[in-house]
């Protein structure tokens, strides 16, 4: 699609100073209502003309939605709160550094700098079939133009795929779900809190949505538990191009150890399905085993059980099953750096 | 009284009339369907101001306050570049993908394509036409790249100075590596990186030494 640099259509802009006015518009605006954190995911679809909201709500204004605060043993961070002030944040660098990590591995220093840890983790799919404004499945369509014979689909997933097979784009969602940290939105009936993991939706639920929010409902803060504060973490995100990309995948895991033996393990995965994927047949075959190149190797031929292929994406699962076993085993490979 | 017989006598005259003028009825009808339509576009697009918020405002740039008429869908790059003239700023992608329209936000780096303008009200925007002093002297980044002659072509040139200037405001002594890191949401089509890293880090030195 030739690349559109005109003004986008007219929109009403709503920009609210506090969380309870937004909710209020939201509610009272149902499924007009575009609701725009940092703006890059919500750019694209406008500025191509493939979703013309009648009505924006810009939560730029609303100071109460950011920065990071402690509330007793645990941290919540605002929605608005941008990716360049959680990489930045010495308590979360000290205790929680699976986040930071994340979340410095997203796109570019100017998104980060913009682009909100809500944003990021509420983002659409970046299947290019979809974002292309292709009437697939995921835009309420009856076919999926990348699971074909000649679709393009080597970003595509090898788990979870219901007639959709896009994944999941977020590099800080899987580093939520290993820190089983809480997401608290709120909706037209009250405060609302899930599990990261439960935020988010596979297409056999709701093939037109990646995560829970229904129209009038605000993600308005996650909070990170203690439970996690100081355990040894891994964070790897691959993608093609070291800024910019959407990760082709990457993997978060935390570990609790105990003389070198695994005491407690969270690890998640994502891009690899539609929604992050929580690894809960690796964290229950590792728990008490050395978390070694003998246990990562284990983990990795598990967690690639079941898998299935598109044309194009065969490499993610020798990809998977080294990304788990560095996950926990631990990697004396030198890093990237961009 | 003798109207009403004449016409039920003139039936079928009276039936093609009622054909004709049910057809003329529907062009018109039509007619004011379309123009109602158009009128409702149009009042979609210039009805905004009356509903929600004006669309004349003040944006502070390069420390001036200035008074703008600024759609609510407008970017900031649009509104520097078209209605305030200051074209420094280049527009690239216009998709957050290149970095050419990056400009300072409170000091900090930001796709001016993918901000709207009426976000940043209140908020101090700093363009490229706005670094050097008000005697002329040139910011030392932008002398540097004069000094090392840092670009080929030089459209993505004014987004990299943004970029290096707002990064050495957080981090005034880097290496090599962590400017670059900086700046690494910018791209240059001509692939000058070297040579702009060259200049970055003599700008950092000679910002240093001012």
């Amino acid at each position: 699609m030739a690349v559109i640099r005109d003004v986008m259509p007219a929109f009403d802009l709503l920009q609210p100073s506090s969380a309870a006015d937004a909710q209020k518009l939201l509610q009272q605006h149902g499924e007009e209502a575009w609701v725009m954190a940092g703006g890059l995911d919500s750019f694209d679809w406008l500025k191509d003309r493939i979703k013309k909201p009648k009505v924006l709500v810009d939560l730029s204004g609303i100071d109460e939605l950011k920065g990071i605060r402690a509330t007793g043993d645990d941290l919540e961070i605002g929605a608005m709160t941008t990716l360049t002030e959680i990489v930045n944040h010495p308590e979360i660098k000290a205790k929680y550094s699976v986040l930071s990590d994340a979340a410095e591995l997203v796109a570019s220093p100017q998104i980060r700098n913009q682009g909100t840890l809500g944003g990021n983790v509420s983002q659409d799919a970046r299947c290019w079939y979809y974002r292309g404004g292709w009437p697939c499945y995921r835009a309420g369509g009856n076919i999926c133009y990348a699971d074909t014979p000649v679709g393009r689909n080597r970003e595509h997933a090898i788990f979870g795929a219901n007639r959709c097979v896009a994944v999941h784009p977020s590099d800080t969602a899987p580093a939520l779900i290993a820190l089983d940290a809480k997401f608290v939105i709120q909706t037209p009936k009250g405060e609302r809190v899930v599990d990261a993991e439960d935020y988010f939706l596979g297409p056999e639920i709701d093939i037109t949505h990646l995560n829970i929010l229904e129209p009038g409902d605000l993600l308005t803060a996650i909070r990170i538990p203690s439970t996690w504060a100081g355990a040894k973490f891994y964070f790897e995100k691959v993608r093609d191009r070291n800024v910019w990309d959407f990760p082709l995948m990457n993997v978060a895991s935390a570990m609790m150890l105990n003389g070198g033996n695994i005491d407690r393990i969270r690890i998640a995965v994502s891009a690899v399905a539609p929604k992050p994927m929580r690894l809960k047949a690796v964290e229950d075959a590792v728990r008490g085993k050395p978390a070694d190149a003998a246990t990562g190797e284990m983990a990795g031929q598990l967690a690639v059980q079941g898998a299935v292929p598109l044309q194009f994406n065969a490499y993610k699962i020798p990809l998977m099953r080294n990304l788990v076993k560095r996950a926990i085993g631990g990697v004396q490979e030198a890093t990237w750096t961009s | 009284m003798t109207e009403i017989p004449e016409l039920k006598t003139t039936d079928t005259a009276s039936k093609s009339i009622t054909r004709r003028r049910f057809i003329l009825g529907v062009i018109a009808s039509g007619g004011i369907v379309a123009a109602a339509n158009y009128k409702f576009i149009s009042s979609a697009v210039h009805g905004q101001n009356s509903s929600a918020g004006e669309r004349l405002i003040t944006i502070n740039v390069n420390g001036m306050q200035r008074r703008v008429d600024v759609m609510k869908q407008e970017t900031l790059a649009w509104t520097l570049r078209y209605k305030l003239g200051l074209t420094g700023t280049k527009l690239g992608c216009d998709r957050a993908e290149c970095g050419a329209c990056t400009v300072l936000i409170d000091d900090v780096p930001h796709y001016s394509c993918s901000t709207l303008t009426h976000t940043v009200r209140g908020r101090k925007v700093t363009t490229v036409e706005g670094l050097a002093s008000a005697d002329g002297k040139l910011h030392p980044v932008q002398q540097a790249v004069v000094d090392t002659q840092g670009f080929q072509c030089a459209f993505c040139m004014s987004g990299f100075i943004m970029s290096a200037v707002g990064f050495l405001k957080t981090n005034p002594n880097p290496t090599r590596t962590e400017l670059a890191h900086g700046i690494s949401g910018n791209l240059c089509r001509c692939q000058d990186y070297n040579k702009i890293l060259d200049s970055m880090m003599r700008g950092a030195e000679y910002m240093r030494r001012a």
